[in-house]
């Protein structure tokens, strides 16, 4: 038998063959024997291979590379390239279906970008572009016309809160690290973004990393710091590898470093990378990451502005509240404050994601309500699909819903209605989501990320996961609901840091506007969204049904049998409830119940 | 991707990143994800290494071994068993479970018969779950070694693990 050391699969379908399908083969076949190939390599007819759009489409083993796009005139250079020299063509080249940046197009109606203004309009690796939009202009005024405390005064009146979650006004944390009368002093920027579903400092590492350091470079000016870490999470690669040039620049332009633009102020930072523990995200977590400890919280007092890192007093801010500051300091306090309500000013970003048309990156002022970002700046919802509710805050924030659709956004407004700002997540969803699972998912996010230094916390949470779980698989009792809400009550009471203080949040909130979604999987063993597996079956339908195959041919496990133009029919007991045959089926035959 | 053992030289390896990142207490962390990034986990031996090359009784730095065993079981990253010669990670949050993750996940432990944190007999694939990668616009994700893949769906996953064949 001959032994090929490469295979060319070709597309054969329709789509291809009208794409000239066949005379790729034919040419393919021709080079083949003129450059002597013919015996090593094989080429074959396949089906169905890609996305159909772009045809012909080929894939070459054994390296798997994907082509699509060209035509019998440009095989010559592909055999020449790929199979002469090695090199595979890039320009024919199939993109795995790499992430394109969805995230910040255009700006969107409603939106105000303070902080995400220079987000793809300048190249963030070059400083020059930074300057050229009137970048550490603001370093300059802060260094010669004002006096430190001049600069902590124009924070305080910009109203500008801390944009990690908490809120705290940003001036009134510079001033505390101010007073305290202990060198050296610190500055931290918390960079480690660790709710699933909020990325928007990752953008502005990634985007704008020169206006995060101008903002810490101010803040250091102003509280007397001399040294300063960014704590990066690791997940980040890009945003780590981008700050570290932008650091370098800096230093270059005399920004950073010894006598910073010739005064005798003199500030340096680093950047930590973090390895995967979600509560280092806490302050105290995070300054015990830096210092090389397991990333455990501690109580406090004694806040980091008194005691942060090596025992010193440390300003910690997050990236967004740092990226905010330059443009204060050149617009002045009344600008920024001009924007927001009474309690929360300027601008606050949001990562809108899950069943919303246009999910992605937005910035909108503060008092917008929940109902213009979600249709307004988000596009909406799905055809045919309702808003059923929104998580904000993040795992250790609550669900909202209908009712708090036109509640003018910020930091007061959510807390009282059982959530909170938190980072900036907004997890958006329709009538496919079952809010017993998403209580669960949350549940078996914190429980995971507990540090496991204080027991509420640490057997808490996983109490509650039990069962949640239980209750998901169709296993809950009477009496289940109250246990829930006793354990919440004991965890939130009890625990040392913010991550299980808000752990019951996501339990709280959904029991409250969705009891009756847990009571139906307690009392009737049904999920009405239809998600939890043991919860529901697939059936397929009897006149819809065309048996035309497609199911059982896609079906993971092979639970669905029949044959051709016949009713199928799903084994219950094989079938993993993958919910494959549904999107498949073109007949809509199948049904969930 | 991970060295084959018989190239590693680990006391190279943990030279190399002290030198990096510094023979100081502070640089525990970064030293350790620098080895593991190299070899895809931390074996036993590496341990042994760091706490040897960093006994410098003029530096005063001083580290047992229970204390890095300690920082890796913290840090999920650092991983202290050996990976398949392909990661497989999926982004089991909140944001990409509602947009259709959770069909997803069941396929990929499916095909791979494989449960999370878990390697196939062969050693070819591992299967874990990480934390959100702020890729939540197109999720689902699945990132397997340093391919990222966004907005996947099962039909996909055959394909996608086709690429590594
Ligand atoms: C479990 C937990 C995780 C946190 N994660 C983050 C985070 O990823 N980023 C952040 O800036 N703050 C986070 N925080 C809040 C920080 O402790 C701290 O309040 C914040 O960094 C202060 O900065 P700000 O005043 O500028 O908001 C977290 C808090 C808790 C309890
Ligand atoms: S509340 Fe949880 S995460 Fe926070 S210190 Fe206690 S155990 Fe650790
Ligand atoms: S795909 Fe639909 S129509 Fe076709 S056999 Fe399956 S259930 Fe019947
Ligand atoms: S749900 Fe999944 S396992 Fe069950 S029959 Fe459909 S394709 Fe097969
Ligand atoms: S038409 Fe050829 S791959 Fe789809
Ligand atoms: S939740 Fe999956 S990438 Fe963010």
């Amino acid at each position: 038998m001959a032994f090929f050391r490469s295979h060319v699969l070709v597309c054969v379908d329709p789509e291809c063959l009208a794409r000239g399908a066949h005379d790729v083969i034919d040419a393919l076949q021709d080079e083949l024997v003129d450059q002597g190939l013919i015996d090593e390599i094989q080429v074959l007819e396949t089906s169905r291979i890609g996305g159909c759009e772009d045809g012909p489409e080929m894939i070459v083993y054994p390296e798997g590379v994907h082509y699509v796009g060209f035509n019998a005139d440009d095989v010559p250079f592909i055999v020449e390239e790929h199979f002469l020299k090695g090199r595979i063509v890039e320009k024919f080249r199939e993109m795995p279906k790499v992430v394109v940046d969805e995230e910040l197009g255009p700006l969107r109606p409603k939106e105000v970008r303070i902080v995400l203004k220079n987000c793809g309009y300048i190249d963030p690796t070059n400083i020059e572009d930074y300057l050229a939009v009137d970048g550490y202009q603001a370093l300059g005024k802060a260094l010669f016309e004002m006096t430190p405390e001049q600069v902590i005064e124009e924070v305080k009146n910009s109203g500008l809160r801390g944009r990690g979650g908490a809120g705290f006004p940003a001036g009134r944390k510079w001033d505390l690290t101010r007073q305290v009368n202990d060198f050296p002093k610190y500055m931290v920027c918390n960079a480690d973004e660790g709710d699933p579903g909020a990325f928007m400092n990752r953008r502005v590492l990634e985007g704008d990393p020169h206006s995060v350091l101008e903002g810490m470079i101010i803040g250091a000016y102003a509280v007397g710091a001399s040294y300063g870490y960014v704590y990066c999470r690791a997940e980040y690669p890009i945003a780590v590898e981008t700050f570290n040039i932008a650091i370098a620049q800096a230093r270059e332009f005399g920004f950073l470093g010894e006598n910073i633009l010739g005064t005798d102020f003199s500030f340096d930072l680093e950047v930590r990378v973090g390895a995967g523990a979600f509560v280092c995200g806490e302050e105290t977590a995070l300054i015990a990451s830096i210092m090389g400890l397991r990333g455990e919280p501690s109580p406090r007092p004694p806040f980091p502005s008194v005691k942060g890192v090596w025992g010193k007093p440390t300003n910690n801010n997050n990236v967004e509240t740092y990226s905010n500051v330059p443009q204060i300091i050149l617009k002045g306090a009344p600008w920024y404050a001009s924007m927001g309500t009474e309690r929360s000013k300027g601008t606050k970003t949001f990562a809108v994601g899950g069943n919303v048309k246009k999910p992605g990156l937005i910035e909108v002022p503060m008092g917008i309500t929940l109902r213009e970002i979600i249709f307004d700046v988000a596009g909406g919802m799905h055809e045919g699909r309702h808003f059923k509710a929104v998580q904000t805050g993040g795992p250790m924030g609550g669900c909202l819903t209908e009712q708090h659709l036109d509640l003018p956004l910020d930091y007061e407004a959510l807390t009282q209605a059982g959530s909170m700002m938190g980072s900036g997540g907004l997890v958006i969803m329709d009538e496919t989501s079952c809010m017993v699972d998403i209580a669960r998912f949350f549940m078996d996010f914190t429980q995971a990320e507990s540090c496991g230094k204080c027991t509420p916390c640490r057997v808490g949470t996983r109490r509650l996961l039990e069962l949640l779980q239980k209750i998901c698989e169709g296993f809950g009792e009477d009496g289940d609901i109250e246990k829930l809400e006793e354990l919440c009550e004991e965890i939130t009471k009890n625990s040392l840091c913010g991550l299980g203080q808000g752990a019951p949040n996501p339990v709280v909130s959904t029991l409250k506007h969705f009891r009756h979604e847990y009571e139906a999987h307690i009392y009737e063993k049904r999920c009405p969204s239809k998600v939890c597996r043991p919860l529901i079956r697939f059936e397929i339908t009897d006149p819809a049904c065309t048996g035309c195959t497609v199911c059982a041919r896609n079906c993971p496990v092979e639970a669905i049998s029949g044959e051709r133009r016949q009713l199928h029919h799903i084994d219950q007991e094989t079938c993993i409830r993958c919910g494959i045959c549904v999107q498949v089926c073109n007949f809509n035959a199948i049904t969930v119940e | 991707m991970t060295a084959p053992s018989t190239e590693r030289d680990i006391p190279a390896l943990v030279r190399a990143a002290i030198e990096k990142h510094g023979a100081k207490r502070d640089a525990l962390i970064p030293i350790l994800s620098e080895v593991n990034l190299a070899l895809g986990y931390i074996p036993g031996e590496a341990f042994k290494e760091v706490r040897k090359q960093l006994h410098d009784p003029t530096e005063g730095v001083f580290v047992a071994e229970s204390q890095l065993h300690a920082l890796a079981s913290f840090y999920d990253m650092l991983a202290t068993k050996p990976r398949g010669e392909h990661v497989i990670k999926f982004c089991e949050n909140a944001p990409c479970h509602v947009v259709g993750g959770k069909a997803v996940w069941d396929t990929l432990r499916e095909k791979l018969s494989l449960k999370n944190g878990e390697t196939t007999p062969d050693g070819k694939w591992t299967l874990v779950t990480t934390s959100c990668i702020g890729l939540c616009s197109v999720g689902p994700v699945v990132l397997v070694d340093e391919d990222l893949y966004g907005n996947v769906t099962p039909e996909q996953i055959g394909d996608i693990l086709g690429r590594y064949e």
